[in-house]
């Protein structure tokens, strides 16, 4: 079972990220190291009290980020994780050090999640040669390569696929519904300081922009980036003993779920990122007891605006085959029913992809500590976070305030 | 006509009309494209091969516009259920490759064509799916 019965509950104890965008001057570990200090000094310790560390990062994956990262922060000798788990990868880390606490391994735990990505177009958009003498060639005997030949695997045209798909199932839902998820986040955006980008765009720009894979325009896709994200987290016993202010602004970390893909029949073609989210989010809902209507806010996985429509329904935010209705009543919107991504989401605020399931919990963290500035959800208590990772890897996590 | 080979090994075209053709679990029903050591489904060993078949219906689509360099676009990236089981992931063709003629849930058919001619004059004989019934 993953994170049920426990020893100890864990808490966040500090969180930070960096303003995601482009940093053409600050190399991975530069940005690392600023999310860390940041953490650390948030939650009001220094690398001195910290007995694990664990590090997403998917491009740089084989470098040791970690061991890189502590040459800026620390070297205390300390189990050091290097996790690398797709769009998973920042949720792992911090999952990873919430185990740590749990096994009783450690007091204090900090996970980082960093992205250096730049401007790089189309994720496995490079050409590839063809062969000029036809043989065939690796799992499926192929002689050519038949991305775009035989269907794409490139995420734009596997999303748009999966937002099809609940078309297809479901009434109701077509392409304004997917470009009103892209209206929505971008006019979230406009309130994050922290957000790649903060421009509001009309249903008609959303839906009138350059089409990169239908129904996904441009402006429904997410943007590449940099960035990275930090928590310190911390064991109830040891938070116990730490200051008021510490216990004050601590987030109770209330389920910490991590899923892969179990076997359906269509996954083996098309990546199935309902089942494991259905699957951790049941998970997360009973480890923690809290209800789907009980959340003031979610930070979802909103890598196209078609990912984010079958979350509503995957999450239990809307009825059974609602999502379509769940937008189009405005459930979602900030002030809707169950905020969903007032962070601007993938979307907007960017998805540097390893720092990206460590922000996810920043962003909850800040609203339940009341202090999210402009785009702050009032009273909020209870709030959801969700990555998902092609191949795949989910993860969600309930966050409550609580005292203690 | 020269010689010719399939695009993909689970494309069949030398055994009656073009098909393609799965690998499938003995215990479970499970049908994979390439090999297995096991059956995901189950874990046990035994796998039969097995012809699909060559009619289905569209389950899903997204139509690229902005594809892998190289890549002719737009074109329609689909999954297709097939008749009798299987479910296999191919481009929509010889249609427009727009939603007015690309719709959920419509009727599809096997197609073959070329894909390619190599240096020693081979043909790749590549598939997709076209609207219609086959009779």
């Amino acid at each position: 079972m993953s994170g049920s019965s426990t020893a100890d509950n864990v808490w966040i104890l500090g969180a930070s990220m960096t303003k995601f965008g482009r940093y053409p001057d600050l190399d991975l570990i530069d940005l690392g190291a600023e999310a860390s200090m940041s953490a650390m000094s948030d939650g009001g310790v220094t690398i001195q009290d910290v007995d694990v560390l664990a590090v997403g990062n998917l491009a740089d994956a084989a470098t040791g980020v970690g061991q890189r990262l502590q040459k800026q922060i620390g070297q205390t000798g300390i189990p050091v994780y290097n996790v690398s788990n797709a769009c998973a990868t920042g949720a792992t880390a911090v999952r990873s050090v919430v185990t740590s606490i749990k096994a009783g391994e450690a007091d204090i735990g900090l996970a980082v999640g960093v992205e250096k990505m730049g401007k790089v177009g189309l994720l496995g958009g490079r050409e590839r040669s063809d062969r000029t003498v036809y043989e065939p060639s690796g799992r499926y005997g192929a002689v050519m390569s038949v991305e775009g030949r035989i269907g794409t695997t490139l995420m734009p045209g596997v999303f748009a696929q999966t937002g099809m798909e609940y078309a297809y199932e479901h009434d109701g839902v077509g392409p304004e519904q997917f470009a009103r998820v892209a209206e929505k986040n971008h006019q979230h955006s406009t309130l994050n300081p922290l957000a790649q980008y903060r421009k509001a765009f009309s249903l008609d720009e959303v839906m009138n922009a350059e089409m990169i894979a239908y129904p996904n325009t441009l402006l429904m896709c997410c943007p590449t980036g940099d960035g990275a994200a930090a928590l310190v987290v911390v064991g109830e016993e040891k938070l116990k003993t730490l200051s008021d202010d510490q216990r004050a602004r601590a987030i109770k970390i209330s389920a910490s779920v991590l899923t892969s893909d179990p076997w359906t029949e269509r996954d083996q073609v098309q990546p199935d990122v309902n089942t494991l989210t259905r699957n951790a989010a049941d998970q997360a809902y009973e480890h923690s007891g809290v209800d789907p209507a009980d959340l003031d806010l979610v930070e979802l996985h909103d890598c196209f605006a078609t990912a984010e429509l079958v979350h509503y329904d995957n999450l239990r935010l809307c009825e059974p085959g609602g999502a379509g209705r769940f937008i189009d009543e405005r459930g979602p919107w900030r002030d809707g029913d169950t905020p969903v991504n007032v962070s601007g989401g993938l979307i907007s605020k960017g998805h540097p992809i390893g720092a990206t399931g460590v922000a996810n919990l920043y962003e909850v963290a800040t609203h339940l500590r009341g202090e999210a500035g402009d785009r702050q959800v009032p009273d909020a208590t209870v709030g959801l976070t969700h990555v998902i990772g092609l191949g795949s890897a989910c993860s969600v996590h309930v966050l409550e305030r609580a005292t203690v | 006509m020269g010689k010719q080979i399939p695009i993909v090994d689970y494309l069949v075209i030398d055994d009656g009309d073009p098909h393609l053709v799965a690998y499938e679990s003995v215990d479970s029903g499970a049908l994979y494209f390439d090999r297995r050591n096991a059956d995901a489904k189950s874990g046990t060993t035994g796998f039969t091969r097995r012809k699909l078949d060559r009619a289905g219906t569209l389950r899903s689509f997204s139509i690229i516009h902005r594809a892998a360099k190289g890549v002719p676009v737009p074109y329609v990236s689909a999954i297709v259920d097939l008749d009798g089981g299987g479910t296999v992931k191919a481009n929509i063709v010889n249609t427009e490759p727009d939603p007015d003629h690309v719709t959920l849930g419509m009727r599809v058919q096997l197609a073959t064509f070329v894909a390619g001619t190599d240096d020693e004059g081979t043909e790749c004989v590549g598939f997709g799916f076209e609207p219609g019934e086959i009779t």
